[in-house]
């Protein structure tokens, strides 16, 4: 809800007179900040708070599997969230006549990027037992990740501090936002692809060593 | 069953184990005492495989745990200190989750395993009410439950009578020994009767290092007319 009444007041809905969700979805990297690491601050901070952490790996399972299993459930409710924003695209379709290609790279692009953001929160939440820690810490590098490709923030680096046109590229590479927009805009870009999955998957790879330190 | 071979944990600069090494056979009730801090509950940790050890290993059941970690993980029913458990889960939930993990993943095969272990550690009275609104008695059973409930061919038990009420306490004695025959046991405890009552053996650590290991017979044989309390005190007092 509060995400749909963000896009609302911030996004300019209304004032793009278009039926398109483009400020919706273009809103969500920012969104995420806040959102996914409220899911994934717990994820192993808990186990090892309330002392379940030994309980769990003296039980038959590995690391690895250990770490997945908890990556992909937290995950899959990430999505059952993103999903019931649902009734928005029903809304403009009732409204107006979107695309609905653009629609559904948004959504996957927003899946993705919910996994990415996920697997630097379980990351973070293996290093402290302490959830508040756990989250803003997560907090922290998922706002950095989302401002190194922010408009305002690139053309800064790129204007006021010149900096070369490939080092502002190189920066802006490594954030969530470059690689959400082309999703928005309907280019599913294996690229981007890539990049979620893969930071993902450094994540849990991390994950695993600092638990089995 | 289990062969500890000079086992050495260090935790930064403390040395909480010293060269450990003791073997446990099937049939043994091996009664593992120490002062606090003794190191008791880290020897455990590192059988378990849930300590790295700094050197040293156990052999439990064949499987090397610094190689193999899972295989020995089957073989046992743990029981961690203070029992820890998922506190929002009820006591059946935390049993099904227990049981899907050791792989029984269908309800035709746990409802068994989990009535069992219902029944025998008297959990019947909670079974639907969530653990933490547990009292400490009853959520030190669910840990023995927990423990008991792929009937496993090695138990290790960090202080299973802890917190249980008299009757309890004998009733668990009850069970553990009745277990035994086919069995392989570790348990530690503070408790001197508790030692004399079932175990078939007694090892006694201080500062990470094994001071006695021998069967009951033989202790009171070697200190003659003494208690236990009086052999567990001379041998233990010297060092705190
Ligand atoms: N995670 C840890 N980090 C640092 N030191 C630890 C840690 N866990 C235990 N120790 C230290 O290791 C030593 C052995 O602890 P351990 O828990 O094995 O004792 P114990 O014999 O089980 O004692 P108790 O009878 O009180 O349960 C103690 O000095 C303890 O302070
Ligand atoms: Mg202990």
């Amino acid at each position: 809800m509060a995400s749909v009444g963000c896009a609302f007041f911030l996004g300019g809905f209304f004032n793009a007179n278009m039926a398109s969700l483009e400020s919706y979805f273009a809103f969500l990297p920012w969104l995420f900040i806040a959102f996914v690491p409220a899911v994934g601050m717990r994820l192993w901070s808990e186990e090892k708070r309330a002392g379940t952490i030994e309980l769990l790996f003296t039980l038959p399972v590995t690391t690895l599997e250990a770490v997945l299993a908890k990556f992909l459930a937290s995950w899959a409710f990430l999505c059952l969230a993103i999903l019931l924003s649902f009734p928005m695209v029903l809304t403009v379709a009732y409204l107006g006549d979107p695309d609905w290609g653009v629609i559904v790279s948004s959504y996957l692009g927003c899946l993705l990027m919910a996994g990415a953001y996920l697997g630097i929160c379980s990351l973070t939440s293996a290093f402290t037992k302490n959830q508040v820690i756990s989250f803003v810490v997560s907090v922290f590098i998922c706002f950095v990740l989302v401002l190194l490709g922010w408009s305002i923030f690139t053309d800064f680096l790129g204007g006021y501090l010149a900096l070369p046109a490939w080092l502002v590229d190189l920066v802006s590479n490594f954030s969530f936002k470059s690689h959400f927009d082309g999703f928005v805009k309907g280019i599913i870009d294996p690229k981007d692809v890539i990049f979620f999955l893969s930071l993902a998957g450094f994540c849990l790879f991390l994950n695993v060593l600092v638990l089995e330190r | 069953m289990i062969e500890v071979q000079g086992l050495v944990k260090n935790y930064g600069a403390l040395r909480a184990v010293d060269g450990v090494s003791f073997k446990v056979n099937r049939g043994d009730i091996l009664g593992f005492l120490g002062p606090n801090g003794a190191g008791k509950s880290t020897t455990m940790k590192v059988i378990m495989g849930f300590l790295r050890p700094t050197a040293g290993t156990a052999i439990v059941g064949g499987h090397d745990v610094t190689v193999d970690p899972v295989a020995v993980k089957r073989m046992v029913g743990y029981l961690p200190e203070n029992a820890p458990a998922y506190p929002e889960m009820t006591v059946e939930e935390f049993l099904g989750f227990i049981a899907e993990v050791r792989g029984f993943r269908t309800i035709a095969q746990s409802r068994p395993r989990i009535e069992r272990v219902v029944d025998l550690c008297h959990l019947t009275q909670v079974r639907r009410q969530t653990i933490e609104t547990l009292s400490k008695g009853f959520k030190q059973r669910v840990g023995f439950a927990q423990a008991l409930l792929h009937d496993p061919p090695v138990l290790v038990l960090d202080e299973p009578t802890d917190g249980l009420d008299p009757n309890q306490k004998h009733e668990v004695r009850n069970l553990i020994k009745q277990m035994a025959a086919e069995k392989a046991i570790i348990l530690s405890t503070h408790i001197l009767e508790e030692v004399e009552a079932i175990c078939t053996r007694i090892i006694i650590i201080t500062r990470g290092k094994v001071v006695v290991d021998a069967t009951p017979e033989e202790l009171h044989a070697r200190h003659a007319g003494a208690q236990l309390e009086e052999i567990f005190r001379d041998l233990t007092q010297t060092d705190t």
